[in-house]
């Protein structure tokens, strides 16, 4: 197996605070991992210096071979579903959409989720008229319209409802199955459980587990994931 | 298409869609209609709209600019998170703003000046000229302080103060100094406080190309002694120009460096 995604010796400091100590991480491709951890652990931090968006003081971020740092060509491989999304107001999401498409250049984008979801008639709104969850439905197209190699998916499902939470987790369970890496982050428990292949435990800006959901309960002896990674804080404490 | 024009044509869509920019256009569509209806003569109309471009332009750029950057804040992310370099997407998101800007006070004074048969009026290209530079230089100047400060009523403070330090307070310390010291000779030190005042270049520059001596100020008249006419509104101008590229680059380093 290679490395969809890697990281060494990561490390970044907000001011004196440090966010992140000392990362190593090394995600291999096709797997759908996801991030957990209290508040203030570092995933965001994480997840925006591989996304570019946080400058690391030290350390290297490769993705797909390609190296994370002023060129942005190796974001092509990337798509990325933040967790609040704010569109330009005045533009319908149709606009919004063929911009950023644009942006990318690249082949026809994949319409499958725009469909299963039914946004067509959404989507000559103007995005102020649209709600919060169809909202998040359109993030959700605009991360994976473009077939991307890996996914970063900041609480995909928070404001979606049960139809279009289960249509997102097919969604993310049928691109790792096409080979796709998926880095998730999420406060649901069962649904780390349902979606995750392996699951990174991070504590104060440090990795504390990495492995896979069987290699964590056998770890604490513990059947759920929600139980066993009440356990894993406890040994962390 | 480089991603910067990209991010330009997406910020111009956007904009022309904004009932703010309309209305601003409009603003200056009816100042303007009302000028020419009350106060006769195309040189008095260019006049009276100088007072209001150099408190007006400034005060719009300064709001939206500094708005721009910071409610933008989590699309900004999303753009930054696709095949984009920073500082492409710095000059798109600039000029998506600054353009329409411009345009909307250009197009708003021009179109009842026309009306009312005003487009020989002396001085009104330099109006224009002036209005269009001053939206470049405070949005600069907006977009360095969106990029510094991630609060947003912290930038827009900052911004305010900044506008409110070169229109308002400025000449009332011009004028003190020029008090205090009267005694000595000011026209170097004025010459040097004239530049280094954007508010203040529009108007010398303005007033050098209309004969309104009177108008013109204490610094505007040690201007004109010191560069004469056709000099002073090229060295105003290039002023204002410096004024534009150095806020934005600071910006631009900024936003080079910034943790989103």
């Amino acid at each position: 197996m290679t490395a969809a995604l890697e990281v060494r010796g990561l490390r970044k400091s907000f001011g004196r605070l440090p966010a992140l100590r000392d990362i190593d991480l090394a995600i291999e491709t096709g797997r759908v991992t996801a991030i957990v951890g209290p508040n203030a652990a570092g995933k965001s931090t994480l997840i925006k210096c591989i996304l570019g968006l946080v400058r690391p003081d030290a350390g290297r971020i490769t993705v797909l071979g390609q190296p994370v740092g002023n060129d942005p060509a190796y974001r092509h491989a990337v798509g990325y579903m933040p967790q609040l999304p704010r569109f330009p107001e005045n533009l319908t999401g149709r606009e919004v959409l063929a911009f950023l498409a644009d942006l990318r250049g690249g082949d026809e984008p994949d319409e499958e989720l725009l469909g299963r979801f039914h946004l067509e008639g959404a989507l000559d709104k103007p995005v102020r008229a649209l709600s919060g969850g169809t909202r998040q439905k359109l993030n959700a197209v605009v991360a994976f319209r473009h077939r991307p190699p890996l996914l970063i998916l900041d609480e995909p499902t928070a404001s979606l409802d049960p139809v279009a939470s289960g249509i997102l987790k097919d969604r993310v369970r049928h691109d790792a199955g096409a080979g796709a890496t998926v880095l998730l982050t999420s406060h649901v428990m069962a649904e780390v459980e349902e979606l995750a292949d392996d699951l990174v435990y991070m504590v104060e800006g440090t990795v504390r587990f990495h492995g896979t959901l069987d290699s964590l309960r056998l770890r604490t002896g513990e059947k759920r994931v929600e139980r066993a990674i009440a356990a894993l804080m406890k040994e962390a404490a | 298409m480089s991603a910067a024009m990209k991010v330009l044509g997406f910020g111009l869509q956007n904009q022309l869609r904004s009932r703010w920019i309309l209305g601003y256009a409009l603003v200056f569509a009816l100042l303007t209609d009302a000028l020419f209806r009350f106060g006769g003569s195309g040189p008095r109309v260019v006049v009276s709209l100088l007072n209001v471009v150099l408190i007006m332009v400034p005060l719009v750029s300064v709001v939206f600019g500094t708005l721009h950057v910071s409610s933008a804040r989590e699309f900004i992310e999303l753009l930054l998170a696709q095949p984009v370099g920073r500082p492409s997407l710095y000059v798109g998101l600039y000029l998506g703003l600054a353009v329409p800007l411009a345009a909307a006070f250009a197009i708003g004074v021009s179109l009842p000046v026309l009306l009312h048969g005003g487009a020989g009026t002396p001085g009104l290209g330099v109006l224009l000229v002036a209005g269009v530079l001053l939206t470049f230089v405070f949005t600069s100047l907006a977009f360095m302080a969106g990029v510094r400060f991630d609060d947003r009523a912290k930038g827009l403070g900052v911004a305010l103060l900044g506008w409110f330090a070169a229109t308002v307070l400025y000449d009332g310390l011009v004028l003190l100094a020029a008090t205090l010291f009267a005694d000595y000779p000011l026209e170097a030190p004025m010459l040097a406080f004239a530049l280094a005042n954007p508010v203040d270049l529009a108007r010398v520059l303005l007033l050098l190309r209309v004969d309104a001596a009177a108008l013109m100020g204490y610094t505007g008249a040690v201007f004109e002694r010191f560069f004469g006419s056709s000099l002073g509104v090229l060295a105003a101008t290039g002023a204002l120009l410096l004024w534009t590229a150095v806020p934005f680059l600071l910006g631009l380093k900024g936003f080079r460096r910034k943790d989103f």
